[in-house]
């Protein structure tokens, strides 16, 4: 009876302290594919295992940047958990928006146990980013569309003579000016020494003059899948994910072209200023869902590669579909073949510049 | 006769002068009226005008430069950007002092993304150098233990710099442990300044950053290494009398360093700089620091209008980074045309709606307000399926044969395609106010004008057209004034050649955080509607305006 008493006892402690720590936690991503894959493989699992955290979504990952330092100066912080880009989050870093990260410490390490930071590797380009995903802007062409000799180079998008049409690039100089002067004969490594000065940019933006009249550019990742399942575009620029869709869900007419790939990396910031306990609970989830299982599980619902190397051998099937996801993952090793690694450093620093160069030259 | 000696002011029932109790009692209305309208001014006051004037201010508002690097714009004063070449020691020995502040505080690539607006590079030479300043004042914390270890104690430094009073009720603070009371906050201890006054100031930069955290105590926390490069500056400067007046146990350790401070050798902040990163030795960079040094900067309409601020004043900006002028004119322009097109196409239209049978004119009324309805996105999606090469207007001219299918039309992602939908999603906005002051004007003014002899034409035009201008002129500033806002249709069909000025405000605002820049284009183009109202008024009349 004793006994009894006391079990009763803590379990209504327990509970009580559970009811008195429910917290809700704002995390905001993209919506959408990549949204429901986060929801499947970190959310719904850790909300499982802690009844007293509800996870609330904003798909404002978009207007993050901006939204955040709107938050700050209005001193009122109503976010816990960010999905941005590597560019938005060097942004965030640099504008203390977002808090400083001691990888080892906050991240759970491999199996294996080697320690977070060497198991993410290069892919943690700042103090405050936590990588998930890393995807890349590549190629999508209509199989049907390019007659026998489908493109095999990036080049080809530049060869107006074997693959007459329009060609959809995203609006921005980033990737296509590197793609532009790669095709002009620059070294993969020269790139960016040849970016830097203002000869090389005049040069990459005279070859993209080259099928300017043929490109069709675009701003939000699904217009290229929609223009290739159109046919206004034969081939276009864009996130691999999408691609991934229109062929192995909607079965569209597009095959991939891997060459040149332009790598980048999503992942988490957290809100620089949050209340320590809340910080405690976004910690522990962040832990949970950046851990080697959770990541590799994300692959089931999208084709994005795993941030850890102990992650990739764990990748499986897709979720619905039951194909293998390996070979759609950029970092596949048929598909990395001749990978471009984009430079975010140069890119911080050159970004508005070369946007605003781009800009006079798209209205030229 | 006795009325002419009691004239005088007239007065109410009360004795009081009649004028009085009138003002008084009006007033009371005014008041009324006022705290009435109250809840609306209020509102309007701090979700429209604050923002504006806000917005407005942040076009101008340069701050940052010199509240993170304060010593330094102070040493830039002497600095002449035209002798070519790059500042001195004393400038150097600022940015010294200011730059491990920032960095301490995380200040400085804040700083650094606002500056690398101006001269790009910059962001990354701040970052870079913000990783690397903390030796400089290491180097100086080295000499110092090496002189006397106490100088590593934050007690040291807490009782030199604070004030004997804010010591002691520091220590009673600490003494209780009550985790509900707040440390007293530091105060520098008086004198202290004028001995050493880089120092002393860094001391309470620190101290206040200490106490902010709320985590640790300043008498607690390990002092930070530019305090040191402080005192190294302050000792070289000061002169042993000066030093004599601290007094006390301290005053002995800072005699004691003083004497050992003359026997360092200098040190080189400009090379210590070099040596973090060779951009330092760039004359631009620091042309970049000086010219954004004052609070208050031109800068940002400068580079709204297409020009920069070079050696020699003002000038036109590299042809390749023109843009904003170009954007400007074209926004103008094709919101003209748009509003243009619309009243084409909406004035039959409001004529129908005028004159026809009450239930035709209601069937229709329905068709032009059910796209009205309609999510804007759906409309403007609705339009690149309509227009693209692929899509049904090209396929059924191809069908019918009057156009090849290799030459299809291009009607979309250029200027036709921007025009075209937003004449279409704006049309509502000029029907609405046309239809209701076309319902005002009676019907037998024509048939009056038509019995006199005019002809259909002259009825209309001299009759019924000059009582449509107030509708007109309502229908016309409606839809240009939205229309010279829009950013999502004309980014979805714009292409490259059909797109605004408001898709760079919302680029700068979202994406590039140039908050100044965009607040500037913002405020031309706000300055530009102004204007286009007051010339409208001068040629057309704001009372010729109508609603309904």
């Amino acid at each position: 009876m004793k006994l009894m008493n006391t079990l009763l006892a803590t379990s209504t402690l327990a509970l009580s302290a559970g009811a008195a720590s429910a917290i809700d936690l704002t995390m905001v991503s993209w919506g959408g594919a990549y949204q429901h894959s986060q929801l499947k493989a970190y959310a719904e699992p850790y909300m499982a295992e802690h009844p007293d955290v509800n996870i609330i979504w904003d798909e404002s990952s978009a207007e993050a940047v901006a939204k955040l330092r709107a938050m700050n100066e209005a001193g009122n912080i109503s976010w816990d958990l960010v999905d941005v880009t590597v560019s938005d989050s060097i942004r965030l870093c640099d504008e203390g928006l977002a808090k400083e990260i001691d990888f080892d410490e906050a991240l759970a390490p491999a199996p294996d146990g080697t320690p977070a930071s060497e198991d993410f590797g290069s892919t943690l380009v700042n103090d405050c980013f936590i990588p998930q995903i890393v995807y890349s802007t590549t190629f999508g062409y209509r199989t049907d569309l390019v007659g026998d000799t489908p493109p095999t180079t990036v080049c080809d998008v530049f060869d107006l003579e074997k693959y007459p049409g329009k060609r959809a690039l995203q609006k921005r100089p980033i990737d296509n000016v590197e793609w532009a002067l790669y095709c002009d004969g620059v070294a993969k490594d020269e790139i960016y020494d040849v970016l830097g000065t203002e000869e090389g940019q005049a040069r990459a933006f005279a070859k993209l003059d080259t099928i300017k009249d043929q490109v069709v550019w675009w701003s939000a990742g699904a217009e290229t899948p929609q223009l290739l399942a159109d046919g206004e575009v034969v081939m276009g620029s864009t996130f691999n994910g999408r691609l991934f869709s229109a062929i192995a869900e909607q079965n569209q007419p597009i095959a991939m072209l891997w060459d040149m790939q332009s790598y980048d990396i999503d992942g988490w910031i957290v809100p620089a200023g949050l209340a320590a306990e809340r910080e405690a609970v976004v910690m522990d989830f962040l832990k949970f869902a950046t851990d080697t299982q959770r990541l590799a599980d994300q692959a089931k619902y999208i084709s994005y590669g795993p941030a850890r190397a102990s992650s990739a051998p764990l990748v499986g099937k897709h979720a619905d579909l039951g194909i293998e996801m390996a070979p759609h993952m950029p970092t596949d090793p048929a598909n990395a073949g001749n990978p471009h690694f984009y430079d975010y450093g140069w890119w911080a620093d050159n970004r508005d510049d070369l946007d605003a160069k781009f800009q006079a030259w798209l209205a030229q | 006769m006795s009325d002419i000696t009691e004239a005088g002011p007239m007065r109410a029932a009360d004795g009081t002068p009649l004028k009085k109790s009138l003002a008084r009692a009006l007033r009371r209305q005014k008041l009324r009226a006022l705290a009435l309208i109250a809840p609306l001014l209020i509102f309007i006051l701090v979700t429209f005008i604050a923002p504006i004037a806000d917005m407005l201010f942040r076009s101008v508002e340069n701050q940052i430069v010199r509240d993170t690097l304060p010593r330094t714009v102070a040493a830039l004063k002497d600095w002449d950007a035209a002798s070519g070449e790059v500042p001195g020691e004393p400038v150097f020995a600022g940015l010294a002092v200011d730059f491990q502040i920032a960095a301490e505080l995380k200040n400085h690539t804040k700083l650094g993304s606002r500056l690398n607006y101006e001269n790009p590079g910059i962001s990354s030479l701040f970052r870079k150098t913000g990783r690397g300043a903390e030796d400089i004042g290491k180097t100086f914390m080295d000499r110092f233990v090496d002189v006397n270890e106490a100088w590593k104690k934050s007690g040291t430094w807490a009782t030199l710099f604070g004030d004997d009073k804010w010591l002691a009720d520091q220590a009673a603070w600490a003494a209780a442990k009550d985790k509900d009371a707040k440390e007293p906050p530091f105060k520098l201890r008086e004198g202290v300044a004028d001995v050493l006054p880089v120092t002393a100031s860094t001391y309470r930069t620190f101290a206040r950053a200490a106490q902010q955290d709320g985590r640790k105590s300043p008498v607690d926390t390990k002092p930070w290494p530019v305090l040191f490069t402080a005192l190294g500056q302050d000792l070289a400067n000061a002169s042993p009398e000066s030093l004599g007046a601290l007094g006390g146990e301290n005053g002995a350790l800072v005699q004691e360093v003083a004497t050992a401070v003359q026997g360092f050798e200098t040190f080189g902040y400009r090379d210590a700089f070099l040596d973090i990163d060779k951009g330092w030795g760039d004359l631009d960079k620091w042309e970049t620091i000086k010219a954004y040094s004052p609070p208050y900067t031109p800068g940002y309409f400068l580079n709204a209008a297409d020009l920069e601020k070079g050696p020699d004043g003002i000038q036109a900006r590299p042809e390749q980074q023109r843009i904003y002028v170009t954007l400007f004119i074209r926004t103008m322009w094709m919101s003209m045309l748009i509003t243009f097109s619309c009243l084409l196409l909406g004035y039959p239209v409001a004529w129908l709606l005028a004159n026809l049978r009450s239930s035709t004119a209601n069937l229709l009324m329905i068709l032009v307000l059910l796209p009205f309805w309609t999510s804007l996105l759906v409309r403007t999606s609705a339009w690149k399926v309509l227009l693209q090469q692929q899509g049904v207007i090209n396929d059924v001219l191809v069908w019918l044969g009057l156009i090849d299918d290799a030459n299809r039309l291009i009607m979309i992602n250029n200027q036709f395609g921007t025009i075209t939908a937003m004449t279409h999603i704006l049309l509502p906005f000029m029907i609405l106010p046309l239809y209701s002051v076309m319902k005002t004007i009676p019907p037998s003014y024509l048939r009056a004008a038509k019995s006199l002899g005019a002809t259909n034409w002259t009825a209309f035009w001299r009759v019924y057209f000059p009582q449509s201008v107030p509708g007109i002129g309502a229908g016309s500033i409606l839809v240009f004034i939205l229309s010279i806002g829009y950013y999502i249709t004309p980014e979805i069909v714009g292409g490259t050649r059909g797109v605004f000025i408001s898709n760079r405000i919302a680029y700068h605002i979202s994406s590039s955080l140039n908050w100044g820049l965009a607040a500037a284009l913002g405020t031309i183009l706000l300055a530009l509607v102004l204007l286009l109202y007051y010339v409208y008024d001068k040629i057309v009349g704001i009372d010729n305006v109508k609603l309904g």
